[in-house]
Order: structure tokens, then sequence, then C-alpha cells
């Protein structure tokens, strides 16, 4: 059995959503960070796929600067929560209301 | 066959680590959980022919990202976070847009070859003389010059950032 491109693309479907589940159910910021990581992780198979597909290299370009932005979204994001944690004392994602009313 | 049988191996990697990353109570088992599925998509990156892309993802993720969130676990204590509920009130109505766009998302995928004409796969063994790294090099260096300086300041910012946003307060 040939395993094509669209085999790829199903996968990459089914982890965008299983992370974007993730990103709109959990109240734990941590987790919702990871959640974060895998829908990155999605559009890079996407990306390396079709690079795959057109047997052209741009396609893992594109993925090394989505690698490059997630390294620094997970930094900086970690930071905000340990500064968070510092302040709040809390890690729950709805309970950081102070700009509701 | 023997594409097939990895392909799908990685893929059952990748989707059950997933899964148990957005289910799992406690953080820590989510990270573990998190590295068996960016375990699985390297592996499915090996089965694309994007060498240089496993090592990255190997080093980077599993090496660099893990460690940096096991690290923050253990630094914010999330004992009495784990004791509390772990999903918001919105489970059902996130299920149902998740569904929605998944239906969406796989409708274009199955009809969408004739409304998006894909040229064909194209000769696959036209990069082969070079190897991977080579060509990713080339392009990179010659092609994504300029993005690539803008990456490194960005990473610049990012490191400037986050030790500002983590160091106490004086």
């Amino acid at each position: 059995m040939q395993i094509g491109t669209g085999h790829y693309l199903v996968l990459s479907t089914a982890l965008l959503l299983i992370g974007t589940l993730g990103v709109l159910t959990r109240r734990n910021v941590v987790i919702i960070l990871m959640s974060i990581e895998l829908i990155l992780n999605a559009v890079n198979l996407n990306l390396i796929a079709f690079s795959r597909h057109y047997g052209h290299v741009t396609g893992q370009i594109f993925a090394i600067f989505v690698i490059t932005v997630a390294v620094a979204e997970a930094a900086v994001g970690l930071g905000i929560l340990i500064a968070l944690f510092r302040n709040k004392g809390t890690v729950l994602a709805d309970e950081i209301d102070i700009l509701k009313w | 066959m023997i594409d097939a049988i990895f392909f799908y191996t990685f893929a059952l990697m990748t989707l059950i680590g997933a899964v148990f990353t957005v289910t799992r109570k406690s953080a820590v088992h989510s990270a573990i959980s998190l590295i068996v599925s960016l375990l699985g998509v390297a592996g499915l990156y090996l089965l694309l022919h994007a060498e240089f892309l496993f090592a990255t993802q190997i080093v980077l993720y599993i090496g660099g990202i893990m460690v940096l969130f096991l690290f923050v676990i253990m630094l914010v204590n999330l004992d009495e976070a784990a004791k509390q509920a772990q999903f918001n009130g919105q489970k059902w109505l996130a299920l149902g847009c998740g569904v929605v766009v998944g239906a969406e998302i796989l409708f274009i995928l199955a009809k969408g070859s004739s409304a998006f004409p894909l040229p064909a796969a194209a000769a696959v063994a036209s990069t082969s003389e070079i190897g991977n790294t080579e060509a990713i090099a080339a392009s990179l260096f010659r092609d994504y010059l300029l993005p690539f300086e803008v990456a490194s300041v960005l990473l610049l910012v990012a490191i400037v950032g986050s030790v500002v946003m983590a160091k106490k307060r004086a």
C-alpha cells in the first residue's frame, strides 16, 4: 500500500484538531502551551509533506523558521508564566481575570 | 509495505501522545506524552526524507523545549492546581467546534484535489545526488539569508524578554 501526501495531510489535520481542543478546554497554562506546540508540529508536518510532494526544499526551510518561532514562543511564554505565578499564585487560565468586569 | 508499517506506527505514536498530552491530569505526564508525540513526528520527518529536520526536531524540541517545560513544571508548584478541575466549562462547545472544523478540512482534502489542482508530484530523485542537509544549507544561506538573519534578531529579543519576565523584581 502506497503512503501518499494525503495520508500526511489527514494525520496533520488530526494533530491540529487535538491541539486546538487542548488550547480551548484546558485550564492549566503549561498544558495550553504544550497544545500550541502540537499545533505548530501539525503545521510543520504539512510543510514537509508538501516539500516532499514537490521535490523542493523550501517547505523544509519554512519548517525551520516555524521551529525558531516555536522556541521563542515557548521561552517567552514560560517566562510570563513564572512572572504570573509569582504575582498571582495560580497557573489556571480562567483565574487570571483582572481585565474582566 | 514496510513504508506503510513505519508510517502507521509513527502516526499512532503521534496521535496517542497528543491525546494523552491534552487529557492527562498531571502536567508531568502531559510533558512525557508530548515527548512521545514529538518523537513520532520526528520519525515521520525521517520517512519524508527530511533528515536535517529529524535531527533538529530531536535536539531542539525534545532536548530543548521539553527540558524547559519540565524545568518550569518543577519551578512552578502545580500540586494544588492538579487538585482542581482540569477542564473549563466550554468542553462540549469546543468539541463541537473541533468536529465542525475537522469535517470542513477533511471535506476539502477529499473533494478539493479537483478544486485546487496540484501539479503532479515532482521527480523526487532531483535532489538525491546532493544530501538533504546540503540542499537545505544552499537554500537557507542563499535564497533565504535575510529571513535567517531576522530569525536571529527574534531569538535575541526572546532571550532578553524571557530573562526580564522571569527575574525577580528588585
